[in-house]
This record gives structure tokens, sequence and C-alpha cells, in this order.
């Protein structure tokens, strides 16, 4: 027998609102979530994350459709039933408690033994090294530490699912870093499978063993981060997903899976297809940035894309170069990286070609 | 030499703000001092004494009027807290919803109604109602009280609710504690305080008041408010001075004991 799924939401809707008002926040979704898996779910706000989420915790009820634990039904399920813990996005730290006696909340609910829940109280702020602040309120520490006791709190009671609501969203840049790494470590230590929101694209694609790309409420690809990254779904997906530029062109012939394609602005470039994929007409070919490089205008062999240098942007690690291509409407955007003491090729307002890296660009599914 | 606006330094400010606290505590404070007058008189200080204070609490009346203050106050700011924490938890806990303004009004519409029409509506109900029922005891002064008092209740829990993280009790519900255990273990000990000052509001709202006392109480049914309204109406001794004195003094102990307990909570 395969082992079974963490989670499994089945053909789940919640509409909100009734009559013309009516709204699916989530539209007839469903999605495995495996054992021991990081899995997140990836969307711009009011894509249906959230309240996909709370569906998994209980704090909403699905409109229609089942969410299985472990093979049980816990669609009706009260949330206090539910061996399933939240770290929230404003933490939701209880703030008359002290840090111990918030991490063993949850345990003391359960009816467990006081000398239990002190081991465990005890071995949660080790974990997640806290052990010197326990006898702290929680107003007395900082917005990381709130964070630490917050997981701390919902891993306590060894949940069968960790659900995280945005929980790095509030932290600056280095702090949020340092809990990207924390989190993973916490998910491999602890073997809990955790499923966490974000709309940063570039923390689920760091953290994430799979990720679900969401929008108006449906799942429009789940894979893991270099499957979402190289070969998206679609349009969305490829948009939201780092930064994309789309050509678009007709499919003059397909050979062992790589499509020659006419582009009016590019000529002909070849791109590799999706699986099962037999579109004949217009389609839409992605491009990533970093796939390409800017050279002399007459030395662009692979393309004939050329056009003239709007903008450079320079980011340090790397410069971002915005080129208006020959039609006049595309604008085009690459991103090379810089090197030691390297002064600029190219300056805005020069004529520039465009050279293309093998296997760069990817026909799209409409 | 630009300076932020700052009104403290505006010119004239202190000679109005003086004004402003003179007018408001002169008299108290004339009050208070000739309640400790020796004479039989308003209009001369003849040296300090208790006597004043010592005949008041001789007074079987003004004991009696005491009495009956304080039960009246207790019962009905017990009962006014209560309700007033319900609807406080009722109107603040749940996402907004369409009405819940209209509720708002509802429950807060004892502040807004004269409180001259509210007295002469109660008069006729219960007149009505002793007909019915014969009963003529504290339960219509107190049921009245009760009602005009639920707002004062319910505003500083109201507010301190608001205050409080929706999130909060879903934290709870997510670690296995029950509806009960929620409220139990999370919303009560946070909203305290809010239902302590909701009580001492009540509380001291309902010890003062004259208007719908007057018109609601039987004969024989005096509160001290209204006891002293009848007295000063026959003649001023400093015996009025005496209880109004120790009514401030009441008062301000409730005030106190409030600010005191809800600094430790915090």
């Amino acid at each position: 027998m395969a082992e079974l799924n963490a989670v499994e939401i089945r053909q789940v809707s919640k509409i909100f609102g009734f009559g013309e008002f009516a709204f699916a926040a989530v539209d007839n979704t469903s999605v495995s979530i495996r054992q021991n898996e990081f899995f997140t779910l990836l969307g711009p706000s009011g894509c249906g994350k959230t309240t996909l989420l709370r569906l998994i915790a209980g704090f909403e009820y699905p409109t229609s459709g089942e969410i299985m634990l472990n093979g049980e039904d816990i669609a009706a399920m009260p949330p206090f039933k539910r061996p399933i813990n939240t770290v929230f996005q404003s933490y939701a730290l209880f703030p008359h408690m002290t840090v111990a006696e918030n991490i063993g909340f949850g345990l003391a609910m359960l009816g467990k033994p006081k000398p239990e829940i002190k081991d465990r109280v005890d071995a949660m702020l080790k974990l997640v090294r806290m052990e010197a602040l326990a006898g702290r309120r929680t107003s007395q520490i900082s917005g990381g530490q709130q964070q630490r006791v917050a997981l701390a709190r919902a891993l306590a009671p060894q949940p069968k699912v960790l659900l995280l609501d945005e929980p790095l969203s509030a932290l600056d840049y280095k702090l949020r870093k340092d809990m990207q790494i924390e989190l993973k470590r916490l998910q491999a230590e602890t073997g809990i499978t955790f499923i966490f929101v974000t709309h940063d694209q570039e923390e689920a694609l760091t953290m994430s063993d799979r990720i679900a790309v969401m929008s108006s409420g449906k799942i429009l690809q789940v894979g893991n981060p270099r499957e979402i990254y190289d070969a998206p779904a679609d349009r969305f997906v490829a948009d939201f997903i780092g930064e994309t530029n789309f050509l678009k062109g007709w499919i003059s012939s397909v050979r062992n899976g790589i499509a020659d394609v006419d582009t009016p602005v590019a000529g002909r470039i070849s791109a590799t297809m999706p699986q099962d994929f037999h579109a004949e007409g217009e389609v839409t070919v992605v491009l990533r940035p970093e796939h390409a490089t800017l050279c002399a205008p007459d030395q662009s062999i692979v393309s004939q894309m050329t056009g003239k240098l709007e903008n450079v942007v320079y980011f340090g690690t790397d410069t971002h170069y915005h080129v208006r291509l020959s039609d006049g409407e595309t604008l085009f955007t690459l991103r090379e990286q810089n090197k030691p003491l390297q002064s600029a090729r190219f300056n805005q307002g020069d004529t520039v070609g465009i050279a293309l890296e093998a296997n760069a660009a990817r026909v799209l599914r409409n | 030499m630009a300076k932020t606006f700052s009104i403290r330094r505006q010119r004239g400010f202190t000679a109005i703000a003086m004004t402003c606290f003179f007018a408001l505590y002169l008299p108290i404070a004339v009050l208070v001092f000739y309640s400790f007058n020796a004479g039989d008189s308003l209009a001369s200080f003849n040296g300090i004494s208790l006597r004043w204070f010592t005949k008041a609490f001789q007074n079987q009346q003004v004991i009696d009027a005491s009495i009956r203050s304080l039960q009246i106050a207790s019962f009905a700011a017990v009962v006014a807290t209560i309700a007033a924490t319900m609807a406080a938890l009722a109107t603040t806990r749940t996402e907004p919803y369409r009405g819940l303004t209209l509720k708002y009004a509802f429950i807060n519409q004892p502040l807004m109604i004269p409180e001259i029409v509210t007295a002469v509506a109660l008069l006729i109900f219960f007149a009505r109602v002793k007909i019915w029922t014969g009963y003529s005891g504290l339960g219509y002064l107190i049921a009245a009280h009760t009602a005009f008092c639920i707002p004062f209740a319910y505003l500083p829990i109201r507010a301190r609710l608001e205050n409080m993280d929706l999130t909060l009790e879903k934290a709870a519900a997510d670690l296995y504690a029950t509806p009960w255990n929620a409220f139990r273990y999370v919303t009560l000990p946070l909203l305290w305080p809010g239902i302590l000052a909701g009580f001492m509001l009540a509380f001291v709202i309902s010890l003062d008041d004259v208007v719908i006392t007057e018109f609601v109480k039987s004969a024989g049914q005096d509160t001290l408010p209204t006891y002293m309204l009848g007295q000063i109406r026959r003649s001023i001794t400093p015996e009025m001075n005496a209880i109004s004195t120790l009514f401030l003094l009441l008062s301000v102990c409730v005030v106190t004991v409030f600010f005191i307990v809800n600094r430790k909570r915090v």
C-alpha cells in the first residue's frame, strides 16, 4: 500500500457571500501534500492561499469538497480537535503569559500532566534556542524571538501538520534569511509536514520541496522549485515566478521536443516544449532575463533580435538592461552578472543585439 | 527661530487653563472646607470640627438611604457589567457584519435619550407592572439602574476588546482549547481590567443618579442623592456638606482602586 498523503484536498470550494456577491476564494481545488514535506502555497494576495490554509486549520469550513488528514476526512472538525497547529502572521502570542506558558498552552489544553509539559517546553525552548528567555513576557522580547516562540508553541504538541501563514513577512531582510534556514532545520529535525503560505517567490523557491502556485482560488501548477521556474505551466506562473520576457510567435516545425518558432521581433528561435503539447499556430515563448546577453547589433547569431538600450539599472551583483525591440513595442529585460571592476559595456541609447543561450526559450501552454 | 507649534506655549493658554480648573474645583473645595465648619451657618466659618460628620452618621435616614444606594448600585453594577461583557463580546469578537453599527446604536441609546424621557417612561411602565404584580420593592430601582448602567459598563469593556487581537482566540482554538477554555484562559484574563473599569463606572453612575431614581422610587425608597435633594429643598445645613464630602471620598477611593489594579495588570 502506498503511503498515505499527509493532507489531501479533494475538490474543495469555499464561497463567501451570497447571490451576486458570491465569491469563490477557493475554487474547486485539489492537491495532495506528502508526508514530511515542506510544501508552499504561493500566490499574490487575494489568490486564496490563506483561505486554503484556514480551511486546513479549521478556521473556515469548505462550501464543498473533502479535506483528508492521513486518510481521515476532517473538513467538518472544529480546529481544537485537529492535530494541526498554526504559526500566525501576527504570531498571536498570549500577552498575559510568559514564553514558557505560551509554549506549554497546547499541551495544557490537551490535559497532559505537568511534569510532561515542563519537559516538553524545555525541549522546545532548546530547539528554538530560547532557554534564557523562558520566564519573559512576550512583550519583552524582540520580533525575531517572538517568531521563535510562535514556532515552538505550534510545534510543542507534536502536530501531524504545521501551517505557517506568511510568518516571515514582519521580519527585516537579514532576520528573514536566518529564519528561512532555521525553518528548514526545524522541519528536518522534527519530521513534521510543513505547509507554508507566502507571496514571496524567492522564499518559496529557496525553502520548498514542492510549490503550488495559486491564482483566483485555483492551483495553477504544483512542482518542485526547478520545475516551477524552468517549466512554468502557463503565462501567470511564468510571470509571477521571477522576471520573464514574453514573445509572440508561430510554430513552424517541431523535432524531438524542440520547436522552431517564428517571431516577428526575433526571427526564428528554437524553444523547448512542454510534454504532450501539440499546439499549432500562435504561441507564447518565455525567456528568462539571465539567459540572454547583450552584444553588438551585428553579432547576434542565434537570434536576430536588436533594439535600443533604454535603461541600465545597476544592482550590485548584476546589472539589468531594458531593451526596446525593433518593433518599437516590446520591452525586453535581460540581466548580466557583474565582473570585478568591469565598466559598462553598453550605454543608454546604444543600439544593441541580444544573444540567447541554448534552450533559453520555452513554449508556453496557453 | 522656528519652533514647532505647541498649544502649551500659546499666549494666554495658562490663564485659560487655570480659569477652567478654578471653575471646576473651587466650589468643591469650598464645599469640603465648610463641611468642617464648627458653626451652624454656611455663611460664616467658626472653627474646625467634625460635628456635622458625627451628626450625619447618627442620622438614621442618612444611614438607610446610604445602604439603599449601595445595595442598588451593587446589584445594578454587577448585572449591568455581566450584560455589557456579553454584549461587548458579541459585537467585537466577530468579523464585522451587516447591522453591527445598528447594534452599537441600540446598546448605547440610553446615553443618547434624554434621561428625563427614560424616567417618565419607566414611571408609567412600572406603575402598570406594580398594579399587575403588587410588588413594590427595590426591584424596580435596581432594574432601572441596571438598564442605564449597561452602556457605561459597555464602553470600557468594548474599548479593551477592540485593542485585543482577534487571532488570539483562533490561536487558542488551534492549540486544542475548546471555546469555553479559550474564553477562560485567554479572553477573560486579558479582558479583566476592562470588566473592572466597566463595573466601577457603572457603580459610580448608579450611586450618583437622581433623575430616574426620583421618578421610579416608591415612598420610603430614598437613595442618598434623592434624600439630599429633599433635605436641601427645606434647609441647607453643613450636614449636607459633610455627606457630600463623604460621597466625594468614596468616589475618589473607587477610582483610585481602579487605577492601582489596572496599572498592575498592564
